[in-house]
């Protein structure tokens, strides 16, 4: 298994920003509950828990820079192509569902997670491709 | 496009590691050359020849070129 110093680098981030993210969620949930903040207070709470998963957008993004494995790039970007194909396909999907009152209200940040599930398919795709000789 | 790769490697007794180590690259990417799943850039495809001490087209030829 190939593992370059910029894939580690993007490993332990990743984990940071995993650890920031469950400790910033489980906090402004608590918060919300028991003593909700008002204000500008509030939006910058209600942020937080975003803020790693955009950091850890920010270290793929590094990531796909800094790999010095032309071939992992490729195999990289293209899990990230389909990963983005299948987030804003589902997106866009489930939004028409939903404007003719034939699905549910989802919050806007599941984008996010079907990015990351994108990214599973993305590795599949690629581990199916290189097992089956078409690069 | 076509290569000699696997034969250059062979000819040294490198494993698909060893060449990976001296191309500064995967083993994966060595596989994936060798077999034609990927066709290099330009600079590692001069890195590659470099290695050999042999011209480029002395290892990679165009499908089209092929007999």
């Amino acid at each position: 298994m190939h593992k370059s110093p910029a894939l580690r680098r993007y490993n332990y981030t990743v984990l940071g920003l995993s650890l920031a993210y469950m400790g910033a969620l489980f906090g402004i949930v608590a918060l919300f509950r028991t003593r909700p903040p008002h204000g500008a207070l509030a939006y910058a709470a209600a942020i937080l828990p975003a803020l790693p998963l955009v950091g850890i957008f920010l270290a793929w993004g590094r990531y796909l820079t800094d790999e010095p494995d032309e071939y992992i790039r490729m195999l990289t970007i293209r899990q990230t192509l389909i990963a983005t194909g299948f987030m804003l396909s589902a997106t866009t999907i489930w939004g028409f569902l939903e404007s003719f009152g034939l699905a549910v209200h989802i919050p806007a940040y599941a984008a996010g997670i079907l990015w990351f599930a994108g990214l599973m398919l993305g590795g599949c795709v690629n581990i199916f491709a290189v097992r089956t000789g078409r690069s | 496009m076509k290569n000699r790769l696997k034969v250059l490697r062979a000819e040294r007794d490198w494993s698909q590691a060893d060449l990976a180590d001296r191309l500064e690259v995967s083993r994966q990417s060595v596989n994936a050359i060798e077999t034609g799943r990927y066709d290099p850039s330009l600079p590692l495809a001069f890195k590659i020849a470099e290695l050999f001490d042999l011209a480029i087209e002395d290892i990679f030829t165009s499908l089209s070129k092929e007999p």
